[in-house]
């Protein structure tokens, strides 16, 4: 039987796919500023924070209007609380993509410091986990999910390994360290940015089965 | 407190506009200086505790009351377009009637046919064509949707429905004579949890074309199925405001303990 709150929270996932593509545009509009050394994208980046921020208080409010009038059960419950914690994530993430964008324009004060070819890869990454965690939400696919928690190794790999040559050439090079440090600052933001995709995954399991994977534990808190 | 920051919550047009109403049943008064404007096209609930006067209030918009000559209306309900004063003693109230149509809290089918239930009120208008019969049953049990289950035994007795079935029926009985505003009182307390999703699956669906006004005692189906919410106490109009403000922050303390159940 189809329910009218049904609708409702249709809505709710419409909303929150939206404003994942905003977060996802808005990462590649950082690392496109980057490294294509344009500063008017970076000023995109931090327009979309703004849109973002207006999505994600029109989300917590639907939330919040869905169970104060449907007083959602099991499924339903489950749906509505993953969705306001990945609300959340995403408002996280676009805050990071703004850092992102920030740290770049101080980076692009300077001359290149090295061609970039570890970040852009780290980005990809990060991109496809945020687009992946939602398209496993809007589907409820565990598997799916899963393969976004994978990719998250991935992306911490490159992260160390992007810091580890960074701090190499700290070393050698003391008029290295400002730009060095920009480039740090976009690597640890895009590893963060994994994390949160990585938990809109954890989500997406907890929808399905009611378990909470989060923090590696299985185990029920109770 | 039935003061004019109540009266409209929405830019809705109005249906019906209730003006500094006062009610008594013989020297007790039920209902305190009630302003209250109907929104067109919409959902209305009404809540608050046993004898608070949500019911009363139902009750004057089809002058139900009537019926009792120690009832006492003082005050207007202005029906709009036209603006006439529901309550005035000029007006017919089966006139009322068939404007503002009423289904009860218990499911009352007429001893008489399934057919003959919803075309009643069709017959008190004078219609007599068969056809035009025919045509607004099938319409009003649709609405109701009712009509697969009935649709090959029209013509038998109503009691042989289940519960639901007969709400529903009672239900296409008030919609066949096209009515601009229902009532409904307590339409779901004598129903089980699935015949109740029917009926405000049915409500919800019903508003695109008529102005409903339902009492309930059960808050979570004013917070499921209404657009605006009106919270009575003893006889006054503590708030009224869209029913997504009235559960997440009503502005009265009043309003706020009784939706947290710190009394009524």
């Amino acid at each position: 039987m189809q329910r009218f709150f049904d609708q409702d929270l249709k809505a709710l996932k419409e909303q929150i796919l939206a404003m994942g593509a905003s977060v996802e545009q808005a990462i590649e509009l950082a690392v496109k500023g980057l490294i294509e050394r344009n500063p008017e994208l970076l000023v995109q980046v931090q327009e979309l924070e703004k849109q973002i921020h207006l999505t994600n208080r029109k989300i917590d409010e639907a939330c919040m209007q869905v169970l104060a009038r449907q007083a959602p059960l099991a499924r339903d419950l489950r749906l509505v609380l993953a969705i306001i914690k990945i609300n959340a994530d995403l408002k996280s993430m676009s805050r990071q993509a703004a850092n992102m964008a920030r740290s770049a324009k101080h980076y692009l004060k300077g001359s290149p410091l090295k061609p970039l070819i570890d970040l852009p890869q780290m980005a990809e990454l990060t991109r496809s986990m945020v687009r992946q965690s939602l398209s496993a939400l809007v589907k409820t696919d565990v598997a799916l999910s899963q393969t976004v928690m994978a990719m998250d190794d991935s992306v911490d790999e490159l992260k160390n390994k992007i810091v580890a040559e960074l701090t190499e050439m700290m070393k050698q090079d003391s008029e290295a360290v400002d730009r060095a440090v920009n480039l740090i600052m976009v690597a640890r933001n895009l590893e963060r940015m994994g994390d949160h995709a990585t938990n809109i995954a954890e989500g997406v399991v907890f929808i399905a089965s009611g378990v909470d994977i989060r923090h590696g534990s299985q185990q029920s808190v109770s | 407190m039935g003061n004019s920051t109540h009266q409209t919550p929405t830019s809705r047009p109005v249906k019906a506009e209730v003006k500094s109403l006062n009610f008594h049943y013989g020297k007790v008064q039920a209902l305190k200086d009630i302003n209250l404007r109907i929104p067109d096209k919409s959902v209305v609930a009404m809540i608050g505790p046993s004898g608070c006067g949500k019911t009363t209030l139902l009750r004057c918009f089809n002058r139900m009351h009537d019926l009792y000559a120690m009832n006492n209306y003082d005050g207007e309900i202005l029906l709009q377009p036209e603006g006439i004063n529901i309550l005035s003693s000029d007006v017919d109230p089966i006139e009322v009637r068939m404007r503002i149509s009423m289904v009860f809290q218990k499911p009352n089918p007429f001893p008489k046919t399934i057919f003959e239930n919803v075309a009643y009120g069709l017959r008190v208008r004078g219609v007599k064509r068969r056809s035009i019969l025919e045509e607004q049953v099938e319409k009003a049990l649709k609405s109701a949707a009712l009509w697969d289950e009935v649709k090959d035994r029209l013509h038998n007795l109503a009691f042989n429905l289940s519960g639901g079935q007969q709400q529903r029926l009672c239900i296409a009985r008030a919609l066949a004579i096209d009515p601009e505003i229902v009532l409904f009182d307590e339409p779901t307390s004598a129903l089980d949890p699935i015949a109740t999703a029917r009926i405000e699956e049915l409500v919800n669906e019903l508003k695109k074309e008529v102005s409903i006004i339902i009492v309930t005692h059960n808050m979570q189906q004013a917070a499921r199925v209404s657009d605006f919410t009106a919270f009575m106490y003893m006889g006054e109009l503590i708030e009224f405001n869209e029913t997504g403000t009235i559960f997440t922050k009503p502005a009265q303390r009043l309003t706020e303990e009784y939706i947290t159940g710190h009394f009524g």
